[in-house]
């Protein structure tokens, strides 16, 4: 390279001096909402009238967190282990009538083991969070 | 020298399993005389996770995503590696897009692993303002990352045949507007790697590997390219859309961890002309074929340049959707040979600043375990003889229920 | 006797002399921050934190020497905070001073450090005996172009009584200025006896967990860092009382202010000096130390006895 370089202690102090009067790069996160970006792979969705129960998402699954149930014709239900799930999104892939999409919630830590579990149905709240009694 | 044959006279000291040098498990025993490392014995095998056992029992598809997990930071490396050995035994057209963005997804990879490389180097040698700094930088990919992928390190772009998300042209405008941003700073990083003077004092001369030694002990990545060996799997055996791009394996004469310093930098800015390559070029196309579930018997070797340096996996079918057998060597087994050399004659403040230049990832390693003097043994009496390990210590999993 | 004790545990001691070091570590640790783009911590961590290792048990490791391990803090507290008796801080006479208080003082800021000698060698831990030794190297790096440096202006004030060469200093109100380049020196030898970036090989890390203190906690690594908080403050203000004798017949409140601005802009500089440097190996330090430090010592020295002789 052309340039000259000055080999000298403290060659950073010009940028932290001007650092010194700049915001801090930190983000006050559980304090200030940090939404990710829209395709992010949090939390499932399942819609359960499109289900046609082939099970593929079971298969498919690398950790055997999503069990679909049969209630009665055609009516599934899924019930899904967030615990286990790793967010891979290959279930939403795999579906091949799209009964299966992906939120970019990731905000689902929980106190008790039982609550990670989620069960959707057709009798579910539309946003999925009811939970198994 | 020697550890055992070591006297009374030095002191013995072990850096790890659990020390905060080092980020994952692993165990140094140094013998000291003074503060000067007499002699050196390695141990690796703290994190034997029996993934490639694991991937037997799995299919294809599912092994996709476990053995993305080897690594959190080179996860696509790993990713990437295993998809085109399965993808060359099926007999699979990759489309060009996909070809293109896998090289984007490794490229930005590339970008925030060897920026966290360069922060931890700071740390290790009390730098910390360049930890904060870098690592600040990072971000910036790492959400990036997040918004093309889905994740910010398991990115699940590949699959079977192609790749996942597609790249709109917003996007791609956001990441070149990124990389030059970071582009800045890297330069001002190598501005500042050639002018720290406690910087140089630290690296230069530290951690020294002749080129006959690298390639005596095999060393791979940026490690064997600051010994002045131009190896670069992307040059050398191209794979992906490495062909087409234009670009320079970047290389050093210095053979020491400043030569390592200078090489990731270099590469850090071959990484940001790529990834502007391959958004100005990227085709069109579909970005996937299908794929079949059940891939025909064959077996396939895949080489991948991952950030810390050549990844090998090797995939055997046998006509089911489960593979026969993965291997995977990870580049830093490759490299962890060449701690014990650069280290000879070194002080013990060396230590961390070394083995942090390999960038190890010690869990990615350790692919099998040794048990001390009993030789092969078969699965189930390993199986039985670990059952027995741990009733020893007090753990009887016959009582463990099964965690939801 | 009462007013020795109120001076002796609340002003300017003990008390005064905690609140002062506690600040400064914030200051320390808020500027660290800010110069890494960070936020820092709020102003009452460093004394929440002493108050959480106060609260805390602590383990004493059963090869340890029980008693040493124990004694060994609060020596360095005691050590430190008599020291800040002899230094004058705001005006021209110390608490207390006598002829040759001067060589005083070093040798109680020298104790510090080798009670971090002593703490770590007892804790028979490997960790803390190279943190020791390391310590106690160090020391010798150091410690002679530090008293080197502080002679120099000694030397042209004629006297080893800190209370007489401010006095000096007052009367001649510029000649302070010859002494910039000794200010250096000490400036740079207190980041090597604070034990700080650049010189923080004896508690690295990254090398040996933390030197000497590696086996303390609870209550006893309190001890020590509570001292070398207050070792910072001390430092500091016999830098500002050896080389920026200023402002010393103002106003005496303003005197007081001016003295917080000097010891203010010394600890900045120090954080600085930390900020923009990597940690340099035991070996690097002292060769710096004697190659680079002491003639520079040696030169200022040398530069005063010329001038007192063939100018003043």
């Amino acid at each position: 390279m052309a340039k000259k370089f000055f080999i000298r202690p403290g060659a950073m102090i010009a940028l932290v001096l001007k650092t010194l009067f700049q915001k801090p790069a930190t983000v006050d996160y559980p304090n200030k909402p940090l939404p990710m970006p829209e395709h992010f792979r949090g939390k499932l969705d399942f819609m359960p009238e499109k289900c046609i129960g082939c099970l593929l998402c079971m298969k498919d699954c690398p950790t055997d967190a999503i069990e679909i149930k049969k209630l009665g014709d055609k009516k599934f239900e899924m019930d899904i282990d967030l615990g286990k799930c790793i967010y891979c999104g290959q279930c939403v892939d795999s579906c091949l009538k799209k009964a299966l999409a992906i939120t970019p919630n990731f905000e689902l830590a929980q106190f008790s083991h039982d609550k990670l579990r989620v069960v959707f149905n057709a009798a579910g709240s539309p946003d999925g969070t009811d939970q198994k009694a | 020298m020697d550890f055992d044959k070591t006297n009374d006279k030095d002191m013995q000291i072990s850096i790890g399993p659990q020390h905060p040098a080092l980020k994952e498990p692993t165990s140094f025993s140094l013998a000291l005389r003074g503060e000067k490392i007499e002699a050196i014995q390695v141990k690796i095998g703290y994190n034997h996770r029996g993934i490639e056992k694991g991937c037997e029992s799995r299919t294809y598809i599912q092994d996709m995503y476990l053995l993305e997990r080897i690594c959190g930071i080179c996860s696509h490396a790993h990713s990437t590696a295993y998809v085109q050995a399965v993808e060359t035994i099926a007999g699979l057209q990759v489309p060009r897009r996909a070809l293109y963005l896998r090289v984007l997804i490794g490229e930005l990879e590339r970008i925030h692993s060897h920026l966290l490389w360069l922060g931890v180097a700071g740390h290790e040698i009390g730098f910390d303002t360049l930890l904060m700094y870098t690592w600040r930088d990072r971000e910036a990919i790492m959400d990036l990352l997040a918004e093309l992928t889905g994740n910010r390190v398991n990115y699940g772009i590949n699959t079977i045949g192609g790749v996942r998300r597609d790249l709109t042209k917003e996007e791609g405008e956001r990441i070149v507007k990124i990389i030059d941003h970071l582009a800045e700073q890297t330069k001002y990083y190598i501005q500042l790697a050639q002018e720290e003077v406690t910087l140089i004092q630290r690296l230069s001369g530290v951690g020294k590997l002749p080129r006959e030694d690298a390639l005596r002990l095999g060393a791979v990545g940026p490690t064997a390219r600051a010994s002045s060996i131009t190896f670069d799997v992307r040059k050398d055996d191209p794979y992906a859309a490495y062909g087409e791009l234009d670009f320079k394996a970047v290389s050093a004469d210095q053979a020491d961890v400043y030569g390592r310093t200078i090489v990731r930098l270099g590469e850090l800015m071959e990484a940001y002309s790529l990834i502007k390559q391959v958004v100005k070029n990227l085709p069109d196309g579909p970005i996937a074929v299908r794929a079949p579930r059940k891939i025909p018997a064959g077996e396939a070797l895949s080489r991948y340049e991952a950030p810390r340096g050549e990844d090998v996996h090797y995939v055997k079918s046998n006509g089911t959707e489960n593979p026969e057998r993965v291997k995977v060597r990870a580049p830093t087994l490759a490299n962890t040979q060449a701690i014990a050399k650069m280290l000879e004659d070194r002080y013990l403040a060396d230590l961390p600043i070394v083995v942090a230049a390999i960038d190890p990832c010690f869990s990615c390693t350790d692919r099998a375990i040794e048990v001390e003097g009993r030789g092969l043994m078969s699965w189930e009496k390993l199986r039985r003889y670990s059952i027995d390990w741990y009733r020893a210590q007090g753990v009887d999993f016959r009582n463990v229920k099964r965690v939801i | 006797m009462l007013s020795a004790l109120f001076n002796i545990l609340i002003f300017p001691g003990l008390f005064f002399l905690s609140f002062l070091g506690t600040t400064a570590e914030y200051i320390d640790r808020k500027l660290y921050a800010r110069f890494q783009n960070r936020v820092g911590p709020p102003w009452f961590q460093p004394v929440a934190d002493l108050i959480k290792l106060f609260a805390k048990s602590e383990v004493i490791p059963e090869e340890a020497d029980p008693v040493m391990f124990r004694v060994v803090p609060l020596v360095a507290l005691a050590a430190t905070v008599t020291a800040f008796l002899y230094i004058p801080i705001w005006g021209t006479e110390a608490l207390y001073y006598f002829k040759g208080d001067l060589i005083v003082i070093i040798y109680l800021l020298t104790l510090p450090t080798f009670t971090f000698f002593l703490g770590g060698w007892y804790s028979r831990s490997l960790y803390a005996t190279i943190g020791a030794i390391r310590s106690v190297t160090q020391l010798f790096a150091y410690e002679i172009p530090l008293l080197l440096a502080v002679l120099a202006p000694a030397l042209l004030a004629n006297t080893w009584s800190l209370s007489e060469m401010t006095e000096y200093y007052t009367v001649h109100p510029w000649y302070w200025l010859f002494n910039l380049v000794g200010f250096g020196v000490a400036l740079i030898a207190l980041l090597g006896k604070l034990e700080r970036v650049p010189f923080d090989s004896p508690e690295a890390e990254t090398e040996i967990v933390a030197g000497s203190f590696t086996e303390y906690s609870g209550r006893f690594l309190g001890w020590f860092r509570w001292a070398i908080d207050v070792e910072a403050v001390v430092g500091a203000s016999l830098l500002a009382a050896v080389f920026l004798p200023f402002g010393l017949s103002l106003w005496p409140p303003l005197v007081f202010g001016l003295y917080l601005l000097k010891i203010l802009f010394i600890l900045c500089l120090l954080t600085l000096a930390r900020t923009v440097m990597a940690r340099l190996r035991i070996d690097q330090m002292i060769d710096f130390c004697w190659r680079i430090l002491a003639p520079v010592a040696f030169f200022q020295l040398i530069f005063d006895l010329i001038i007192k002789e063939l100018i003043l």
